[in-house]
């Protein structure tokens, strides 16, 4: 089942295109994984999604709702962290997080302590004083505390310790279990690899890659290492082999998923005394869709 | 040592150049016109000495006293002795405002958005980032003193020469220069730009009426106020250059004081000390207006307070006032063209009409606050949440409706408190009351057009400041300058019957009220369909 959808969702921010035709779809029960880099576009969607802004074309639906017209009943089920999360300096954490909880239409639950011992978060100062991942633990809290169906994440994590990482990801786990659905925006790729389910790439405000990992590690590339017993002068030459690095006789070198049955059978006839292969990782596609992005760079 | 510590200014004043580029040049001209604009109307209005003389019996009174301060030189009122007389105390005000913030905006504000400390993480020294702010700053309030000494020069005016032009202008230059080391000062102490604009504005209002209250019964207490000082130059006439010294003199003090300060203190932190808080909210946070109440809390109480001490003080001439006007029988019967109205009742409503402008401007803030949320990217976790805009929005309204009543009813309470306690043959405290009150109408304008600005061009926020400017100086000069009928019309304040001298009007007033409720509808409007920056 479908929760969010949008389809040629386009922002343009006078002559800046910042979104060109973006098409998601999350679904119940899964965490959606969004990724780009810097200046791709996710922080202009999540915002759309959120209607804080106007889309300039497309649509947008979640639940079967618009996210613009609908927004204030939408909203009522969605948890949303912010990519900065400013805060009122003179206000503490505790107030703050109490009166995100209300403005979702919620009061004070049982959760809210619980979290604020696991995220071991000091609600009595005033938000002048905290750190960034301090004030990210406030809008976090916030979020995990109230019963959403969708949590709407942008980089959540940027400012946590290792130790509050893992947190998060159990809180994300949690809701996972309880058949929610998160979309989470992060340029951590560990975590998305370990937490999403599936995942979009967005690069100069298009997708350009959505499908699960696993789909996606198969349009990639494998890293092989390898010794053989006579050199293979010709391999930078074979098709679908990249990257060709040689180190006393060893081999490393990526292959093209689709090749790898014929570039196998090709080194074999040199004679293999050693192959180690290691999975694609998905900083590796990452690189391969982000190189040469020009004016967005590189992450 | 000492090179350590200002490493770096001079690119840095560069910097604050540059972010000024256009906002200084306007400050500048608007001042430098103004003053310049005056002595020409003043030059063909009153041509002939019988007129200035005229004018001169008008200024001799206690009210005139406590707004423009001591009159001197009323023997030979010469258009040199009018300009300093009239302009010379209401042009360094504004030139205090204008210090207030821009010395704000480049210290204590850079510093909460985090900016000084990215420049400090650069080889920059201590105390750079300030001394680039005051540098800048003192520079361009120098060459205001120095441009309207120029100008007055230029206009080629008798009576207006070259060391009084000179001293003109540096009286201003050293006002300012005395305000930007004050606001300095409060930018250290303070963790917050609207904290430090607050006191500063709360001391620059407390020396305005020190002095006022001083010029009037007490000069010992004038010279506890810098405005007071800078009365006392008798520009034109006397030329006493002491004060301007003495002026500039604190103003260094000051400066000296801020380098002392910001060398001893951490970044991003002030000396107000900040003690645990709660770790719950509060019901009344979690109220429907519990946010932006909160947000203004402070302010709410200093403006509060500010409006009845100001009220009072303007109350507590009125005692002397009326007996100096019965006094003078000839000049009663000079200046009383209604029948059976007291000269009293006759100013009661050109106070009023200052009160109620002055008492627009905190209610203001409170709908402007909504932009200053947004541009600090908080408005974000409201709407984000199942809170709509016309919700959000009208939170902001209602409260600052209530301030706008809140202030204007202080404002006549001090006022009539006052002025019932000093005279003799007292007004009702319902007079003072209806006279204030009335004026509702048209500060609910003033908060529609925030509204709209805030609907469909944020950015724009400026022009609901300079409406009040203009409607300020339309009101309160406009019977000096004999402005056209029209340009009083343009401003909803020049609409509102002058209680208690002419009767209240209904339909103006219900008029009024109908533009503001449709100004806000369109403003209402926008806001539902623009995009939210943060
Ligand atoms: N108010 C605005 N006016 C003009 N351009 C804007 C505005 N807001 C965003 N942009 C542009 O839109 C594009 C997308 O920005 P967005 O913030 O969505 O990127 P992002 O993917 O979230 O990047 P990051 O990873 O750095 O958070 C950028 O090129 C940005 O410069
Ligand atoms: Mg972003």
């Amino acid at each position: 089942m479908t929760v969010l959808r949008t389809s040629n969702l386009t922002k343009h921010y006078g002559k800046v295109k910042a979104l060109n035709g973006v098409d998601i779809e999350v679904r119940k029960g899964e965490v959606f994984g969004f990724i780009g880099p810097n200046g791709a576009g996710k922080s202009t969607t999540l915002r759309i999604l959120l209607g804080i802004l106007k889309a300039t074309k497309g649509d947008a639906q979640i639940f079967g709702k618009d996210v613009w017209h609908d927004a204030v009943e939408l909203h009522k089920r969605i948890a949303y962290v912010p990519g900065d999360v400013n805060l009122w300096p003179n206000l503490t954490g505790g107030e703050v997080i109490d009166l995100f909880v209300k403005m979702r239409g919620g009061s004070r639950t049982k959760k809210r302590e619980e979290l604020i011992h696991k995220f071991q978060f000091d609600p009595s100062k005033k938000c002048r004083s905290y750190s960034k991942g301090n004030r990210q633990k406030v809008a976090l809290i916030a979020a995990f505390s109230s019963d959403a169906d969708l949590y709407i994440l942008d980089e959540p994590t940027s400012g946590l310790d290792p130790l509050m990482e893992r947190v998060f990801q159990e809180c994300v786990m949690e809701v996972k279990q309880e058949g929610k659905s998160v979309l989470l925006s992060s340029h951590i790729l560990s975590e998305v690899e370990r937490l999403c389910d599936r995942v979009a790439i967005i690069r100069e405000g298009k997708i350009i890659e959505t499908g699960s990992l696993a789909e996606m590690r198969h349009l990639t590339r494998t890293t092989l290492n390898v010794e053989t017993k006579e050199p293979m002068p010709d391999l930078t030459g074979h098709d679908g082999v990249h990257n060709v690095e040689e180190k006393e006789g060893a081999y490393v070198f990526q292959v093209d998923s689709e090749k790898l049955d014929e570039v196998i059978a090709y080194i074999s006839s040199f004679g293999v005394v050693k192959i180690e292969s290691a999975p694609p990782t998905l900083e590796d596609l990452f690189m391969r869709h982000y190189e040469g992005t020009g004016a967005g760079g590189v992450v | 040592m000492i090179r350590h510590l200002y490493a770096n200014t001079g690119l840095l004043s560069r910097l604050v150049l540059r972010q000024d580029r256009v906002r200084l040049p306007i400050w500048l001209l608007a001042l430098i016109g103004a003053t310049l604009l005056v002595v020409n109307a003043f030059a063909t209005l009153y041509s002939s000495q019988p007129k200035r003389q005229s004018m001169a019996d008008t200024m001799m009174n206690p009210a005139m006293t406590a707004m423009v301060g001591p009159a001197y030189g009323i023997e030979n009122y010469t258009i040199g002795a009018m300009l300093a007389h009239q302009m010379l105390l209401f042009t360094a005000v504004v030139v205090g405002i204008m210090n207030i913030l821009l010395i704000t905006r480049h210290t204590r504000a850079e510093e909460e958005d985090g900016r000084v400390e990215l420049v400090r993480a650069l080889p920059s020294g201590k105390l750079s980032n300030v001394t680039a702010a005051i540098t800048v700053i003192s520079g361009a309030n120098v060459l205001l003193g120095l441009l309207t000494a120029l100008g007055l020069i230029a206009m080629g005016v008798d009576s207006i020469g070259v060391e009084g032009s000179f001293l003109y202008g540096l009286s201003l230059s050293a006002t300012g220069i005395f305000f930007a080391g004050l606001t300095a000062v409060f930018a250290q102490l303070c963790e917050t730009a609207r904290s430090a604009i607050g006191w500063s504005m709360a001391v620059l209002l407390i020396a305005y009426m020190t002095r006022a209250i001083g010029d009037v019964s007490s000069e010992a207490l004038s010279w506890t106020s810098p405005f007071g000082w800078i009365v006392r130059t008798e520009t034109f006439v006397n030329n006493i250059w002491g004060p301007v010294l003495l002026t500039f003199g604190a103003g260094v003090v000051l400066i000296g004081l801020t380098f002392y300060l910001n060398s001893i203190r951490d970044v991003e932190a002030g000396f107000l000390p900040s003690k645990p808080g709660r770790k719950k909210a509060s019901p009344l946070l979690l109220s429907r207006i519990g946010l932006p109440f909160r947000l203004q809390r402070t302010a709410l109480i200093s403006w509060a307070v500010g409006m009845l001490v100001l009220g009072a003080s303007y109350g507590s001439v009125l005692g002397d006032l009326e007996s100096y006007f019965s006094e003078i029988e000839i000049m009663q019967e000079m200046l009383a063209q209604v029948k059976g109205v007291s000269m009293t009742e006759q100013f009661l409503t050109m106070l009023m009409a200052v009160l109620a402008m002055i008492s627009t401007i905190f209610p203001m803030m409170a709908v402007l606050k909504l932009k200053g949320e947004e541009n600090k990217g908080r408005t974000e976790h409201v709407l984000g949440r199942a809170i709509s805009r016309n919700r959000l929005l009208g939170s902001y309204l209602v409260l600052a409706v209530f301030f706008s009543f809140l202030m204007v009813s202080l404002s006549a309470i001090g006022l009539g408190g006052a002025g019932i306690s000093v005279m003799e043959d007292g007004l009702s405290f319902s007079t003072f009351y209806n006279s204030a009150v009335v004026y509702l109408p048209a500060m609910w304008v003033m908060l529609s057009v925030c509204v709209l600005i805030i609907g469909w061009a944020p950015r724009l926020s400026g022009l609901a400041w300079l409406y009040l400017i203009y409607s300020f100086i339309v009101v309160y000069l406009g019977s000096l300058f004999q402005f056209e009928e029209w340009v009083e019309k343009l401003t909803p304040f020049g609409h509102i019957p002058d209680m208690p001298v002419e009767d209240v009007s209904w339909p103006v007033l219900a008029a009024l009220t109908a533009i503001a409720v449709v100004v806000t509808t369109i403003g209402f409007i926008g806001y539902n369909k623009r995009d939210i920056h943060g």
